[in-house]
């Protein structure tokens, strides 16, 4: 009975008629490919080669070296790990990430998600309505109420705190950008785990509070080995974000003396204002490797649990 | 040593829903104990109420003599197996049957030496070191039931803990249950929608409707002597008979057929009132030949029930209105569709109940059940 019903081998379809399920031929198929193809090339890979080959070159902005730029092998990259404005660069740029995003927008993100689930219906919709808004509105717009907040003479934190001419942007830069850009960012990890925590199964938690497990055993026996896939994931998303984020230029453009200046700000000042396009090319170079690296390193975390 | 009391207990959810609905019920130390009804009912929150998982709004629950009202979940000595067992998927089944010893804060190898003698128990020694993905349904209820038992709380609380698993794997868990609890002599408390595991697994049993009990009984007199309509059409896997009737003098008028009034009915019913005539599909007999104490109807469908056959019969009932009776007949009996029979009704099995309210004729008379409200929730 069973062999009856299978098909006769015969019948089985060749292999390359499924490859070519509209019978198109090769010819016309690329055809049809061929401008999304040159699209692609000129806009993606045609500026990233460019790019790398930028990067080898002591190409400037303007002046000789704009006109006829040279080949100088790996000397910007020698130049920037031994620069000390670029390590500098680095180390705010982990703190930034570090601070901002995986201890500010992860944290308060999933602090706010879990505590949403028990309060009343009107309270939460007012508390993640405020939180939305934080993310949708411009960060020009964003910035500008931060720095309207933190001003040294008429800043509404001043005026809340009674410390008048205090002067947060200039005495706390890194802090301030650190804060903003948790104030800025935490509605997408809000959601994310609050998608995450509503599909923790509820007998589950109950199992565990049977159990007589306190809010933080069950956190910790329950929650996280459900939810740390999405952890991983958020966490991968806004360090890369936020790692290449430029919105702190529009509040402390750097400064003061280069104490809140990361990457991307860096790059912006030596390859615009200073003009060394070859130097600022390589920079971004070393930016999307730390990123590349950055990414293998949650991607094996992630792997490691499914296995 | 673990009775479970529950007095005047309210359940009132956001909106003025009454799950439960000022509900009074004592399980003795070591019964077990069914929570039956149709979905909504509040049996549920009944159960989740015991477990502490839902705050009540008013009345008290004690344990074993001890008032847990206001008790947390953890510290009212309680486990609680849920519909879909809840456990932990990234915890072995080891890992999981000791969740709860860990939480004692029982050292690691005499929670592991636990968990591994209660396993052995419920034949999941073999499978300690694997995940609940890994297992099959019937075995991850073993697990959950395992989690539970190796704590040895004051209690257990089922939450229909057979209605995940397939038809066959159910007749047997429901075997196992039984004699697990039997052995174990923990007072259990179980919720059910299925009346048949009701009748086949509890010492005694509660119908619930509306957030109140409407019988409370062993599964023999909770089957035999339904007290209300409503029970009565809810319990055995026939339905219930219940044909509109009228009392004649000292006999009975059912479906255009007059019957003699039983007499113990007769001085609780006056001439000319409205009663609600009740009889088993089991409890009556089939007859091809004219009867005078039989229903009178064509043969409309015959089921094949395995042992024997449940026949419909068309009765024709007051104003040409059809009524279905069913009647249950023995194997190799059955008769043709379309041929005429009597449905002979066992006398000393008819139930008979007031129309008003739906209660047993001779129960009293409850003044808060307003008649057309009883109406309306059955």
């Amino acid at each position: 009975m069973a062999l009856a019903t299978s098909p006769p081998a015969d019948l089985a379809p060749p292999r390359d008629v499924a490859t070519d399920a509209a019978g198109l031929g090769r010819v016309r198929a690329s055809a049809f490919v061929a401008p999304g193809l040159a699209l692609v090339a000129i806009f993606l890979v045609f500026p990233a080669l460019w790019t790398l080959y930028l990067g080898l070159t002591n190409y400037r902005l303007t002046g000789i070296a704009a006109a006829r730029p040279k080949f100088v092998g790996l000397d910007n990259y020698a130049t920037a790990l031994g620069d000390q404005e670029f390590l500098n660069a680095l180390w705010l740029t982990l703190l930034y990430v570090l601070g901002s995003a995986v201890i500010g927008q992860t944290i308060l993100g999933f602090v706010l998600a879990w505590t949403m689930r028990t309060v009343h219906r009107t309270v939460r919709t007012v508390v993640e309505s405020l939180v939305m808004l934080a993310w949708i509105l411009p960060s020009s717009v964003v910035a500008f109420l931060w720095i309207a907040m933190l001003d040294r003479d008429s800043g509404t934190l001043n005026a809340l705190l009674g410390t008048p001419g205090m002067a947060w942007l200039i005495d706390h830069p890194l802090l301030s950008i650190v804060v903003f850009n948790t104030w800025r960012g935490t509605a997408f990890s809000m959601l994310l785990f609050s998608a995450a925590l509503g599909a923790v199964p509820p007998s589950q938690l109950e199992t565990a509070r049977m159990a007589g497990a306190s809010g933080w055993q069950q956190l910790r026996d329950v929650v996280f080995p459900h939810i740390r896939g999405h952890i991983l994931t958020n966490l991968l998303l806004i360090s890369l974000w936020t790692f290449n984020d430029f919105s702190p230029y529009l509040i402390t453009a750097g400064g003061p003396d280069n104490r809140s200046e990361t990457l991307p700000i860096f790059v912006y000042q030596t390859a615009i204002f200073d003009g060394q396009l070859g130097f600022g090319t390589a920079i971004s170079l070393l930016m999307l490797l730390i990123n590349l690296v950055l990414a293998v390193v949650y991607l094996r975390l992630l792997r490691e649990r499914r296995s | 040593m673990a009775e479970i009391e529950l007095r005047g207990l309210v359940k009132e959810y956001p909106g003025g829903v009454r799950a439960v609905d000022g509900l009074d019920l004592t399980v003795a130390d070591g019964e077990f104990f069914a929570l039956l009804g149709p979905s909504g009912c509040g049996k549920t929150t009944l159960l989740r109420s015991i477990a502490g998982l839902e705050t009540v709004t008013s009345g008290h629950i004690e344990i074993g003599g001890r008032d847990v009202t206001r008790l947390a979940p953890g510290a009212r000595d309680i486990a609680m197996v849920f519909q879909d067992y809840a456990l932990f998927p990234h915890m072995t089944v080891r890992d999981n049957i000791a969740y709860p010893l860990r939480i004692k804060k029982m050292g690691k190898p005499e929670r592991h030496a636990k968990a591994e003698e209660t396993a052995e128990g419920l034949s999941l020694g073999a499978l300690l070191d694997r995940r609940p993905g890994q297992l099959s349904g019937g075995q991850q209820q073993r697990a959950a039931l395992a989690r539970a038992v190796a704590v040895r709380p004051q209690v257990f609380l089922f939450d229909e803990p057979l209605s995940n698993l397939d038809a066959r794997l159910r007749l047997e868990a429901r075997t196992f249950l039984k004699r697990l609890q039997r052995e174990l002599g923990v007072t259990t408390v179980f919720v059910t929608h299925d009346q048949a595991e009701a009748l086949a697994m509890s010492d005694r049993m509660a119908v619930m409707d509306a957030g109140r009990i409407r019988q409370i009984g062993t599964p023999t007199e909770v089957f035999q002597r339904p007290t209300s309509t409503f029970v009565a059409s809810f319990i055995g896997s026939t339905p219930m008979n219940l044909l509109d009737s009228v009392v004649d003098r000292d006999t009975l008028r059912v479906a255009g057929v007059t019957l003699p009034l039983p007499a113990s009915a007769r001085p609780h019913v006056s001439d000319g009132e409205q009663l609600v005539f009740a009889a088993r599909p089991e409890y009556m007999s089939f007859r091809a030949e004219p009867e005078p104490t039989g229903l009178e109807g064509v043969v409309a469908i015959v089921e094949n029930m395995g042992v024997g056959s449940l026949v419909s019969l068309e009765v024709a009932g007051p104003a040409d209105v059809t009524r279905i009776v069913q009647v249950t007949v023995p194997e190799g009996q059955e008769p043709e569709i379309g041929s005429r029979g009597w449905a002979v009704p066992a006398p000393e099995r008819v139930l008979l109940y007031r129309r008003d309210d739906g209660e047993l004729v001779g129960s009293a008379r409850s003044d808060a059940t307003d008649p057309v409200l009883a109406a309306a929730r059955n």
